[in-house]
């Protein structure tokens, strides 16, 4: 089953963070897991100097792009008319699922069958076909067995990395008709194909994600490695693709640089099995491959980041999750305590403009802001900056300049904003935060033993005996 | 309004103050790319390929059809998808293999999706070109050799020239003037169908191909 989309408040945030770390079980799948990608990146890129240069590149190519943006997209519009794909723009999630349901009636569609598509998660996209009684059955190996366990992916290059082989294991022999229990990893996925080829033969619609659009010739670019993709894209007679409006790149020649930084910063491979290029459905006289292509175009809050010239960067994601992989909170807590579509470091900074601030400033805060997701990020962006951002303005007054996003001052209390009042006049002013000082050391019998969530795993914080200015004032001759 | 009017209004009203040059690929490719002859390139080919479990057996322009044979022998393969209107499908049609039966792609898979799925073992396709930098074979489906021959069958074999070795994608694309006419579907293909999508662990075959064999045929007289 796919998410649906809701409110997630800090409690959830919390319960669902503390679940995880108190399951040694969930930590060591992704301590493991983390550290596998993590190793098989850093070999990817031996050459550091290679590696800032590529990076550079990326990041020129991502700004050039979304610099153009409006421009771009109505080149890749036409262009992709002028291909033979119909292009069509949604603004929220419901209109996204109302075009793709509109075209499934009127092929009078039973079954889709799905490529990987975090899209498509983002906007609920299998409860909104199934509540209008069509299928959508997910075909990526890791989207299956979610989907198979009625979960939802925990990763977005890696969805069942959450799981292990036993889980999976007792998750085919309870769930498939016929098929005994193995941990054998070669026998899983043999089933899982035998279960998912039929799919593909009977389906009638494929829908699959997009990784780069380009404008210049009018073509959906896919990065796979298993296949499904491809079997999306070409068995079924109708392909619906759908896509954020920030994919689009203007030239061809842009697209290598960044599909060379996807690959590797993702999975560290130098490269994927398919990179498929999509240009059209089928022309007469072909023998195969979809007769309607369809591009869904999506907003669903990016324009918002669009208009801010520090959150824009946000919109230069290629989507390779190596932020994901490289965060010690996202390591430990895992994707699905996030609660949304896109989990880790570019999740907190994403998901905002999707949900709005209110409902997911918390995952602003759920980070050490140790920079690692900035050091991997194959496209540069300030990822530690824009949470800083971020957390200003969820703190902000609601009708003041700072506050520029839907649901900005959400984590604005009275008390919280007293506190920290008294804190800025004490700290601005000589007199007083020498006054302040001298009452907090001479008082420090007073201080409370228990301090929240800090005497959790800490010993109570404590003034010091003597201020500095009076260790130094003893230190003079 | 429309929501395309709505989306890209509301882009419009940010103006953006910075003026980006167009990105300057081709002179970070320049900077980067080996100098490298056809033999080398091969050599780089061939290691990125074996890399990824794919087969890569040398071959010449005359004997490429039984070493063709000779593999798919060794593999109890009983049929052989090709494509229509090929010099290669041809050729090897006239050879009338014993062992292998040859299916034709000749009628609009509408009419016979069950039979590709569940009775072609393999098939044969030409590849346009490949990259040795990447270790991929650049596959340019068609009327002749329709998409779905690379990907649906159990072992794929690909016909590849050496001569037409590109050092690196941005060379290919350059070189061969994509932006000017791809096809419906163009690939870039590297190995068999893979994941590892359970506890890291990589398993071949997950949808498409469980075999990649690449024929690298030298011209005649070359050293293979």
């Amino acid at each position: 089953m796919s998410q649906v989309i809701k409110i997630h408040p800090m409690e959830d945030f919390k319960e669902r963070s503390r679940g995880v770390l108190n399951d040694p079980g969930q930590r060591k799948n992704f301590r493991g897991a983390m550290d596998f990608l993590m190793a098989k990146r850093r070999a990817q890129f031996p050459d550091p100097e290679e590696l800032q240069g590529l990076r550079d590149l990326g990041s020129a190519i991502r700004r050039y792009s979304l610099a153009h943006l409006p421009r771009l997209l109505e080149q890749l519009e036409a262009k992709l008319t002028a291909n033979g794909v119909r292009v069509h723009w949604a603004q929220t999630p419901d209109e996204a699922n109302a075009i793709a349901l509109g075209i499934a009636q009127r092929v009078k569609a039973k079954r889709i069958i799905k490529g990987k598509s975090m899209v498509s998660e983002e906007v609920g996209f299998n409860h909104a076909m199934e509540a209008a009684g069509i299928e959508a059955f997910e075909s990526d190996m890791g989207e299956y067995i979610v989907q198979l366990a009625g979960e939802t992916p925990s990763h977005i290059i890696m969805p069942a990395i959450h799981k292990t082989k036993q889980e999976i294991a007792k998750l085919f022999a309870d769930e498939i008709a016929g098929v005994a229990y193995t941990e054998d990893v070669d026998a899983l996925i043999r089933i899982g194909r035998k279960v998912l080829r039929h799919k593909f033969a009977d389906a009638d619609i494929g829908l699959s994600g997009v990784n780069f659009c380009v404008a210049e010739t009018g073509t959906l670019c896919l990065v796979e490695n298993e296949g499904n993709g491809r079997m999306c894209t070409t068995v079924p007679r109708v392909h619906i693709a759908i896509t954020g409006i920030e994919k689009v790149v203007e030239k061809l020649e842009h697209v290598p640089p960044l599909y060379s930084l996807l690959s590797r910063s993702a999975t560290g491979q130098a490269v994927t099995t398919y990179f498929n290029l999509i240009s059209g459905p089928r022309q007469p006289g072909e023998k195969d491959g979809p007769e309607e292509v369809h591009l869904i175009l999506l907003d669903n809050g990016r324009t918002q980041a669009y208009a801010d010239e520090e959150l824009r960067e946000t919109l230069k994601c290629i989507r390779c999750g190596a932020c994901m992989n490289h965060c010690p909170v996202y390591a430990r807590i895992g994707g699905h305590a996030y609660g949304t579509t896109y989990p880790g470091p570019i999740g907190a900074i994403i998901s905002p403009h999707m949900l709005g601030l209110d409902a997911t400033y918390p995952l602003a805060f759920a980070s050490t802001l140790c920079g690692a997701c900035v050091e991997v990020c194959p496209v540069k962006i300030p990822i530690t900056d824009i949470l800083v951002r971020l957390r200003n303005e969820a703190q902000a007054r609601p009708d003041s300049m700072e506050a520029t996003l839907r649901g900005s001052g959400a984590a604005r209390t009275t008390a919280g904003t007293a506190v920290w009042s008294v804190w800025a006049q004490v700290y601005s002013r000589l007199g007083l935060y020498k006054l302040a000082s001298w009452f907090m050391s001479r008082g420090r019998a007073l201080s409370p033993t228990e301090q929240g969530a800090w005497t959790r795993s800490r010993t109570p914080l404590i003034p010091a005996p003597k201020r500095l200015r009076d260790l130094l004032k003893d230190r003079k001759p | 309004m429309s929501a395309r009017d709505s989306i890209l209004a509301r882009l419009r009203a940010t103006s953006i103050a910075e003026t980006l040059p167009l990105p300057d690929v081709k002179t970070w490719f320049d900077a980067h790319r080996r100098n490298e002859d056809t033999d080398q390139r091969v050599t780089r080919l061939r290691a990125a390929l074996q890399a990824v479990k794919t087969e890569v057996h040398d071959v010449s322009a005359t004997d490429w059809i039984e070493a063709l044979l000779r593999i798919a022998a060794s593999k109890g393969l009983r049929n052989l998808l090709i494509g229509t209107g090929t010099a290669h499908g041809a050729a090897l049609q006239a050879r009338q293999p014993e062992h292998l039966k040859l299916l034709p792609y000749a009628d609009a898979i509408d009419s016979w999706r069950d039979v590709l799925f569940d009775d072609i073992d393999a098939s044969l396709t030409l590849a346009r070109s490949a990259i040795a930098e990447i270790g991929s074979l650049i596959l340019w489906p068609n009327a002749s050799e329709p998409r779905l021959m690379s990907l649906v069958p159990s072992v794929h074999f690909v016909l590849l020239d050496v001569a037409t070795i590109h050092s690196d994608f941005h060379s290919a694309i350059t070189t061969e003037g994509w932006k000017d006419g791809l096809p419906t579907n163009a690939l870039l293909i590297c190995g068999p169908s893979k994941t590892a999508d359970i506890q890291q662990t990589l398993a071949y075959g997950a949808h498409g191909p469980r075999e990649l064999v690449v024929l690298l045929r030298h011209a005649e007289g070359a050293a293979a």
